[in-house]
């Protein structure tokens, strides 16, 4: 009889994981590979790519101010919106997390309700929302605090908004679990030894909530920046961001090599946050809300 | 000078409801002050709600909670200036060991070199003076059972609340903490009130227990009050191992009570002279007697009983060995008994015709 013990049956593990290892070795490393082959490929004015060890996209990438100033813009995009998702996140991940409310298996259902619609038709509905003929501008000429429909679409504060729509349940999620975590006790602890209640929440509960709020930073921060959709249907004509500078180079002028650098400068850059990330706070946190 | 003014807590027609649920019944108690005193029941007896209602984690539905003769009903936790201890210690996880016992001295604005000297004396008094800069989960359970017991001194506390705080180490650890607690709260003075449900606990430590059940107070006393004469069927049962039969008063003269129990005969009871009741004849009650009361020997031979005794014949049904004791569980007429006895050597054995000693100061009437 096979023993259960991991120790006699040291290669059990790999085993198991053999057919997910396989799958991310397919479909993620080895293409990752050939991006960074292509990267260094040189795409000549006829269109044709030629193969070699050329530096020439990364030269441009990495020195022209165009990329740069969109690479910070893009920067800053994910910044403001994973700040708007902390704040306003924070106050439904503490209510689910503390409320004595029978059904709070309900209020996450609830959570997760946004992802049974496409992200995408999530991000159109702001256009019926914002635009010119939508509910918002309807409303205010209704009430008639404005003549003329006002022009709220198309610019980088409704990327924002549609990045925070759909970025906030999992900042919620990744709070939630850390709050949840919290021993009361702790909370009642520093009450009896002479806290207020926002004594208590500042000295306890906020730095022990600390963890969740980096994963679900990470995970808002990594998502928004690393999103073409939301620029391309929300944003205006100077608002594109990172990917979709990628998207463009590779699907509008299939321009490959280039795409690929590009590609990989956001990679190696968001890459760079997670590591960081996993130095000083660790990965199992955000393994704790999806477990 | 006021009646209250010696006690450190008063209850005053205490009550708590969760909607329709009573959870805490109308509760009169006071304790004193210096005084160690025990909430003991059952989970779900209102013994925990109690003690938070005393520190102001759960509000009060009805009646009054004073603390030093001030009603403090409506001051919130933080000014009440009690230390309390949980039972899975809740220590905060992300300060050391020293910033946990100095949080209290924090928030009472105590000057720095008053709070360095503070936190000293109270990790000496618990025996951990250089745990000072470890995080709590390096510590051992007992080891941070003692830092919750220190953080809640060092702020001087007019009232010392335990909920449980021993519940959650094991058993020789939780022997050791038990006079160790003891003799902290006795070097200090400190009002204590304790949570549990270990009857030994309660036994060992308490000047006075309060032993509840369903919300209720069943009964206050000392702890050999509470445990040699129950007040009620409840309580003959909780503490210890009780033999409860259903029995008839026969004759009632000043302490003493003959009773007819059931399926067995008549016995003689103690009645307390304090005890309000009528016991008149033919009254039904309840007799309670200690499992370790009922003392065993052969039938052949055995020795007279003696004044105010009786001895009954019965049978070995079961033993249960115990090393040092052993539980007996007898027939004896139409009934079962029970009897812990110590053991010389052997246990009777099994089946052996046995003389139960009955004394009339062992029995207790228990209202029906």
């Amino acid at each position: 009889m096979a023993s259960l013990d991991p120790k006699d049956n040291p290669s059990r593990p790999w085993t198991l994981l053999s057919p997910a290892l396989t799958a991310i070795l397919l479909l993620l490393v080895i293409p990752v590979c050939f991006i960074a082959v292509y990267s260094f490929w040189l795409r000549t004015a006829t269109g044709a790519d030629v193969a070699g060890f050329h530096l020439d996209n990364w030269a441009e990438v990495l020195t022209d101010s165009f990329y740069r100033d969109i690479l910070l813009f893009t920067l800053w995009i994910a910044f403001a919106t994973t700040v708007i998702c902390a704040l306003v996140g924070y106050v439904p991940a503490y209510f689910i997390a503390t409320t004595q409310y029978r059904h709070k298996a309900f209020l996450l259902l609830l959570l997760m309700l946004p992802f049974w619609i496409s992200y995408i038709i999530r991000t159109m509905s702001w256009i019926n929302i914002l635009g010119v003929s939508g509910v918002v501008n309807v409303a205010l000429q209704w009430v008639g605090l404005t003549g003329e429909p006002l022009q709220m679409l198309y610019n980088q504060w409704t990327v924002i908004v549609g990045l925070v729509h759909f970025l906030l349940p999992f900042m919620i999620l990744n709070l939630y679990v850390s709050l949840y975590g919290i021993d009361r006790n702790l909370v009642d602890a520093a009450r009896s030894l002479g806290c207020t209640g926002w004594q208590a929440f500042r000295e306890v509960t906020l730095p022990l909530s600390l963890p969740g709020l980096a994963a679900g930073s990470l995970l808002c921060f990594v998502l928004a920046a690393g999103t073409y959709i939301t620029p391309l249907v929300l944003g205006g004509p100077t608002d594109a961001m990172f990917a979709n500078l990628v998207f463009d180079a590779i699907i509008t002028q299939l321009n490959w090599p280039l795409g690929s650098a590009l590609s990989l400068v956001l990679l190696i850059l968001l890459g760079g946050l997670v590591i960081l990330y996993n130095r000083f706070v660790g990965m199992s946190q955000i393994a704790k809300s999806f477990g | 000078m006021s009646e209250t003014d010696h006690h450190a807590v008063d209850l005053r027609g205490v009550v708590k409801r969760y909607g329709d649920f009573t959870a805490v019944h109308r509760t009169d108690l006071s304790i004193e002050e210096g005084s160690f005193l025990t909430l003991l029941g059952p989970s779900g007896c209102g013994k925990t709600t109690t003690l938070r209602m005393i520190a102001g984690l759960t509000s009060i539905t009805e009646g009054e909670v004073a603390i030093k003769g001030r009603r403090v009903n409506d001051l919130p936790i933080h000014k009440r200036n009690l230390g309390v201890v949980f039972q899975n210690y809740a220590l905060f996880p992300h300060k050391t060991v020293w910033d946990n016992v100095a949080f209290g001295l924090k928030y009472r604005k105590t000057p720095a070199d008053e709070t360095k000297r503070r936190v000293g004396e109270a990790l000496e008094l618990v025996q951990l003076p250089h745990a000072a800069d470890r995080a709590p989960s390096q510590l051992s359970g007992g080891q941070q059972q003692r830092i919750a017991l220190a953080r809640a001194i060092v702020v001087r506390p007019d009232v010392l609340l335990l909920d449980e705080p021993l519940s959650a180490l094991d058993a020789n650890l939780r022997e050791d903490m038990r006079v160790e607690l003891k003799r902290i709260q006795h070097t200090l003075g400190i009002t204590t009130i304790f949570v549990t449900h270990d009857q030994s606990e309660a036994l060992a430590m308490s000047d006075r227990i309060v032993v509840m059940s369903d919300g209720r107070v069943e009964q206050v006393g000392d702890p050999q009050a509470v445990y040699n004469r129950p007040a009620s069927e409840f309580v003959a049962g909780f503490l210890g191992n009780s033999n409860i039969l259903p029995a008839r008063i026969l004759a009632r003269e000043g302490e003493r009570a003959e009773v007819e129990v059931e399926g067995l005969g008549a016995l003689l009871a103690t009645v307390e002279p304090q005890d309000p009741r009528p016991l008149a004849r033919g009254e039904t009650v309840k007799l309670a007697i200690r499992a370790e009361k009922l003392a065993l020997s052969p039938a052949i031979g055995a020795e007279a009983p003696g004044p105010d005794a009786a001895a009954l014949a019965g049978r070995i049904a079961t033993v249960d060995y115990q090393g040092q004791v052993a539980r007996y569980f007898l027939e004896a007429g139409q009934r079962q008994l029970q009897s812990v006895n110590a053991i010389d050597e052997h246990p009777l054995p099994e089946g052996a015709e046995v003389s139960i000693r009955v004394r009339a100061r062992d029995c207790v009437i228990l209202p029906a």
